[in-house]
């Protein structure tokens, strides 16, 4: 039973995660270097033209991959943050913090693409769509959380009290959703339906699930890289960051 | 159980009515802001009839995020709220309270006066009533969210702009029925299902916001 339990724990203390972190991500970055290359190669040029959107459409190699990592990782950060709550684990708080740059840059990254794919597509950079709208206010919360995050100064509570926001967050990203969705069919007739294709041809799907995979491994080995900074940050009057900074010199 | 519950109420409105400045603060900021719109957009009746509804919730929205900050600001400055943490009744009871008298002083005031700014925009007496009835039940959940804001954001430098960052994405849902149910009585479909959803979000965050709060006030006094 113990043996266990230290097995599960072993990597919750910062200094022993410290060096697995490094490995994991410069792991990660290999697999997503190659994976969004071999992406990015099928979606220029081993995908099909789509036979209604032209060229046009391959954005969607990025943008959905993008969108769906930008909802994930609020996710994650929530799981952190009640593993966090629940636990007393100063690094669930870490992982959390590490993970929400990124989550902000994909959700930008998913609104950004998307307009740019509406321009031609649909004739204007933004609709008032429920998707689009939904996606603009997870974007809000990520910064709302970076922000309260950043003006606490006191770790300890930083910690604790943007663990809070986040799973209020989360419990409140349903309702927001289906709120947007209802308002917007109330609002407009929408004449534009996204993603009408339901049947997708198999390469474009292929190529969007190896896109979405070099996009996980690449949250994974950034999130990694930043909860070493964190840690070293943290952790600098800890004897072991010290004795680390007196081998590099 | 509930005596605690009347009493802080009784408390803090007594101290709402010493300060009655505050409470004209938080109505007139309203007053101005949805009187502003008329003036950027154009005097047509036709136009403010449509964007009334929406004007008048969030200036609501506004107004009640304006006065969140002194839910508990005075009561940390001066530790008393430390000592509420420390009493045998439960956080999350003595929270409500708090956010009922909150409401009461800086979201009733809102509804009262709504019906007014609604005649400056022309609104038929069916929409009036059921703007009337949506910041009835959405202003209460408005005090509500905001309060796990206002817990979170206790005694940080720039406090306001963050907390006004935090809530107001979590507001939307309230502003979208809220809004929506006016609108739908206007347009004549019955603003009745948007009412209702008004009235669920109000019972759950009865029930989940005030042990958020607690929560994070736990996290604020620690």
């Amino acid at each position: 039973m113990s043996s266990r339990f230290i097995n599960w724990f072993k990597f919750s203390s910062p200094a022993t995660f410290y060096p697995l972190a490094r490995k994991i991500s410069v792991v990660s970055t290999v697999v997503a270097v190659v994976l969004i290359a071999i992406g990015l190669y099928m979606s220029f040029f081993v995908a099909p033209t789509d036979y209604k959107q032209g060229e046009g459409y391959r954005i969607i190699f990025v943008h959905v991959p993008a969108s769906w990592m930008s909802m994930f990782i609020y996710l994650v950060m929530a799981g952190w943050a009640a593993l966090g709550l629940v636990f007393n684990t100063r690094l669930s708080a870490m992982m959390a913090q590490a993970l929400a740059p990124t989550g902000a840059m994909f959700a930008f990254l998913s609104l950004w693409t998307g307009s740019f794919w509406g321009k031609p597509m649909w004739g204007t950079w933004w609709v008032w769509d429920a998707r689009i709208t939904s996606e603009l206010i997870l974007l809000f919360l990520y910064l709302g959380y970076m922000a309260l995050r950043s003006a606490i100064d006191d770790p300890r509570r930083g910690d604790r009290a943007s663990a809070i926001l986040l799973l209020v967050g989360v419990v409140n990203v349903p309702i927001i959703y289906y709120s947007v969705k209802w308002w917007n069919t109330l609002h407009q007739g929408s004449t534009i339906r996204m993603n009408q294709e339901t049947t997708m041809e198999e390469t474009m799907l292929l190529t969007m699930l190896i896109m979405t995979l070099g996009f996980w491994a690449y949250s994974i080995a950034v999130s990694m890289a930043r909860v070493r900074a964190v840690i070293l940050e943290r952790e600098r009057s800890a004897n072991w960051v010290r004795e680390l900074a007196e081998g590099r010199t | 159980m509930l005596e605690p519950l009347y009493w802080i109420i009784r408390r803090d409105l007594t101290i709402a009515m010493r300060r009655r400045s505050d409470v004209f603060t938080t109505l007139i900021f309203f007053v101005i802001v949805v009187s502003l719109f008329p003036l950027g957009i154009g005097p047509e009746p036709g136009t403010l009839r449509l964007i009334a509804p929406g004007i008048v919730w969030v200036g609501a929205l506004l107004a009640s995020m304006l006065a969140l900050e002194q839910i508990f600001s005075a009561d940390h400055r001066d530790g008393t709220l430390e000592q509420m943490l420390l009493t045998p009744q439960p956080v999350a009871l003595l929270v409500a309270g708090k956010v009922l008298a909150h409401w009461l002083v800086s979201g009733v005031p809102l509804v009262i006066i709504a019906p007014l700014l609604g005649l400056q925009y022309d609104l038929s007496m069916d929409a009036l009533q059921a703007l009337v009835i949506s910041l009835l039940l959405g202003t209460p959940t408005l005090s509500l969210i905001g309060a796990i804001g206002a817990a979170l954001t206790l005694g940080l430098r720039s406090g306001g702009v963050l907390l006004a960052l935090l809530v107001l994405p979590l507001y939307i849902p309230v502003l979208i029925f809220g809004a929506g149910a006016v609108e739908a009585t206007v347009s004549g479909l019955g603003g009745q299902s948007h009412l209702s959803l008004l009235g669920a979000i109000l019972v759950a965050s009865l029930v989940l916001a005030p042990l958020a709060t607690a929560a994070a006030l736990r996290v604020a006094e620690d």
